[in-house]
């Protein structure tokens, strides 16, 4: 065991910073949003001009996109957790702009690596790690959520196009989005994970219509989009007419930053204890309450867990091991520990929990009661608690799969 | 950057896992349970062949001179296992005496300890569920040490007790061996009958000073803290892979009970808490050689967040097993019991978080 970066990675760090210092300057990084803050968390990612020449040239050096073929934009490099992690750390350190995210470079890129046409990676790769072309996930239906494969939007061949009618819902950034890649229903009388297909659908297409959908904390972070005959070229089909189940499951398989997971729970955590200092309750800071700070040292003990589990994710990785349950668990393990914390913070704030947001007296400017609802939100996105214990339980500890058909 | 075990750690834990599934299955473990003193020479002397006692002995006195984190894996086997007898309170002791650095103690006592010829123990708690160092009611005057430490383990068969006391200069470690003049040992019934306690009378009782301040007594007690915790997840783990292996075989309502979600996410939640507390606990012991200013805080988090998990584990254990769980001849209660030793020795879990607030500086 050992914490400390070798020599050779030392030296790949100090090369890094030297590119930062000559490519990215102080006041470049005034200009961005704070890496962990809440804009951040929003994904507000920079894609102007300054930002995509800075990309350019950091991918140039391979240090972005490293699992991406220079012919598509990539950086191209042979797989390394361990630089990942460090070119991750300079970068946040520096503010630049890093890799984009969102559900374009994180999901559908892989997914065209692994099954796209060399046409559809030519044509949407190199876009997308660039923030050019903005994509949305056309997954979750009004009757299809945790149970996923009993989507119902219709996709018919007509000639050269999909004609797609349906509606999906739960789509991030679908105003914002220039495409969305989607699953929709192929063949109606195969099993429901056989008939389904793997479509990208121009978002300027006749016959969408895009609603906000506004949610509990007020905002309106998602939509609903409605498809209506569309048509979809043939070709935009990704991988195997009625396959698009398999297809969807691609993932970064090559390396991810494995640090990092609990950068925005350590700041929330953060966040409460100077509010704990802050706030007086019954005349003394609630920190001075025996129970708030045993309480505080409970949840730090979780996170702890959690970000060395990212340390032992990373070395896993690094040495070519499976990590098996200790991956598995993550998601249900940070989420519970976030909602854990805004409910303690909305704990400590007390009777003036009772104000909302934007409300002047409330302590923090009323974050922590969108914490605590978005507390929420994140431990039902991409999967809900429930479902993360099936696969915790089936994949991770070898228990029979349910009656489920 | 590296946070993982090195094939030599490896090793030692398949070493000892291994050695201890044959020699000691849980029918010798309750065997020795059920003796007068809970300790078995002979498995003793098979542990120190292996080089167990002597982990953290240093090189010069005959033992291996690793670091905590080898004793910490060796400690999770033994909570594994649910294994009877001195390894902690020897483990304390080692680590008391290296702190020490007190020369002519450690040479006399830590070649014995490594080879498994003597027994050694840490006796630092007080009436009163006190652990600290600085209230201690001990006193040593002119070389004699008077007061009363009423949970000191395996004290019946000690061979010499590092007491924890306080003279006219403040805490200090003093070393008192076994049958000494005014020194009384009454074994006690515990709880987990696998670590035993016994109450000890000091009165007038002649004692070598061999460390002056509190700072071996802490470091012995934080390496009791980590090791604590490497025993919790070694004992929740085992009490988490019994029940997936009894859900997997024992059928109701015509299927496997593993098969029911109620089962299942009782269990993943089980599995989603230990599994990342293992890197916690990995992280205490590693800081305790290698990060200074955070060994004590991290301790005393590993200590409170690991024995509170594994309360848990053995909890949920037994309900999901039912009434089988609930039976004497059923092994899940030696685990049972000894989730409740590691919760209450050397101090409860909140109060271990208080202090880690302390030393955060709330």
């Amino acid at each position: 065991m050992n914490l400390e970066y070798s020599a050779e990675y030392e030296d790949f760090r100090a090369q890094v910073r030297r590119f930062l210092a000559e490519q990215w300057s102080a006041g470049d990084a005034a200009r961005q949003p704070d890496p962990d803050g809440m804009a951040a968390f929003a994904g507000a990612v920079p894609t102007d001009e300054r930002a995509t020449a800075f990309r350019l040239k950091a991918i140039e050096r391979g240090y972005l996109y490293r699992h991406v073929p220079r012919r598509y934009g990539g950086g191209e490099q042979p797989p390394d957790p361990l630089k990942a992690t460090l070119i991750a750390e300079e970068f946040r350190r520096a503010r630049a702009p890093h890799e984009m995210v969102g559900q374009g470079p994180s999901m559908l890129v892989p997914t065209l690596l692994e099954h796209g046409t060399e046409a559809q990676k030519e044509r949407f790769i190199p876009g997308t790690l660039l923030g050019k072309i903005r994509w949305c996930q056309g997954y979750s239906e009004p009757g299809a959520g945790s149970d996923l494969a009993s989507l119902r939007t219709r996709a018919v061949l007509e000639g050269d196009a999909w004609v797609v009618s349906g509606q999906k819902i739960w789509t991030s950034s679908a105003r914002e989005s220039d495409w969305m890649f989607a699953l929709v229903r192929t063949e109606p009388d195969r099993p429901k994970h056989d008939g389904i297909s793997y479509l990208l659908i121009d978002m300027r297409t006749p016959g969408i219509e895009v609603r906000p959908l506004r949610q509990m904390t007020g905002d309106a972070d998602f939509n609903e989009v409605f498809l209506d005959q569309v048509r979809v070229p043939a070709e935009n089909l990704v991988g195997k007419r009625g396959q698009g189940w398999v297809v969807s499951r691609s993932t970064l398989k090559h390396e991810r930053a494995l640090i990092g997971g609990s950068h925005l729970t350590r700041r929330t955590f953060d966040g409460l204890v100077m509010l704990a200092r802050a706030l007086e309750v019954r005349g003394r800071p609630a920190i001075q309450d025996p129970v708030v700070r045993s309480r505080l040292v409970e949840l730090e003990a979780r996170l702890f867990a959690n970000e060395y589990q990212g340390y032992r994710l990373l070395t896993l990785s690094a040495r070519g091991e499976e990590p098996g349950l200790a991956a598995l668990v993550m998601k249900l393990a940070s989420t519970t520990l976030g909602y854990d914390i805004a409910k303690l913070a909305m704990e400590v704030i007390g009777d003036r929990a009772l104000l909302a947001p934007g409300e002047p007296n409330a302590p923090a400017m009323g974050l922590f009661g969108t914490a605590y609802m978005w507390s929420l939100g994140v431990l039902i996105a991409g999967g809900t608690a429930n479902i993360q214990r099936n696969i915790i339980a089936e994949r991770g500890l070898g228990l029979p799969r349910d009656s489920r058909k | 950057m590296d946070f993982g075990l090195s094939p030599d750690q490896v090793l030692l834990k398949q070493a000892i896992r291994r050695w201890l599934e044959t020699e000691c299955p849980t029918t010798r473990v309750r065997a020795i349970m059920e003796s007068d003193g809970g300790h078995d020479p002979r498995l003793w002397e098979g542990l120190a062949e292996l080089g167990v006692p002597g982990l953290q002995v240093p090189a010069a006195h005959g033992g291996s001179g690793l670091e905590l984190l080898d004793v910490a894996l060796a400690a999770e086997e033994l909570g594994w296992c649910c294994t009877p007898g001195p390894f902690l309170a020897c483990a304390l002791a080692t680590a008391a005496l290296v702190a020490s650095g007190n020369a002519e103690a450690g040479a006399r006592w830590l070649p014995a300890i490594a080879r498994g010829r003597a027994i050694v123990t840490f006796a630092l708690g007080e009436e009163g569920d006190e652990w600290d160092a600085a209230r201690l009611a001990t006193r040593a005057r002119g070389g004699a040490l008077s007061g009363r430490k009423p949970l000191v383990p395996y004290a019946a068969i000690a061979d010499a007790i590092l007491v924890a006391a306080e003279d006219g200069d403040g805490p200090g470690l003093w070393l008192v061996e076994g049958g000494a003049r005014g020194l009384g040992v009454t074994p006690l019934k515990g709880t987990d009958m696998t670590r035993r306690v016994a109450a000890v009378e000091l009165e007038a009782t002649p004692g070598t000073k061999i460390a002056a301040g509190r700072a071996a007594i802490d470091r012995a007690r934080d390496a009791g803290l980590v090791l604590l915790a490497a025993d919790a997840y070694g004992g929740a783990r085992r009490c988490l892979d019994m029940t997936v292996k009894y859900a997997l075989t024992r059928e109701q309502f015509g299927e496997p009970i593993g098969t029911f979600q109620a089962v299942k996410h009782q269990l993943a939640d089980l599995a989603a808490d230990l599994d990342p507390a293992l890197s916690l606990w990995w992280y205490a012991a590693h800081a305790y050689d290698h990060i200074p200013e955070r060994a004590e805080r991290h301790a005393a988090i590993a200590k409170a967040h690991l024995t509170d998990l594994y309360d848990r584990a053995a909890r949920v254990a037994t309900e999901l097993h039912g009434g089988i769980g609930f039976t004497w001849e059923y092994d899940l209660h030696l685990w049972f019991r000894r989730a409740v030793f590691d919760r209450a020795f050397l101090g409860e879990a909140t109060y271990h978080r208080l202090r880690a607030a302390e030393l955060a500086g709330w």
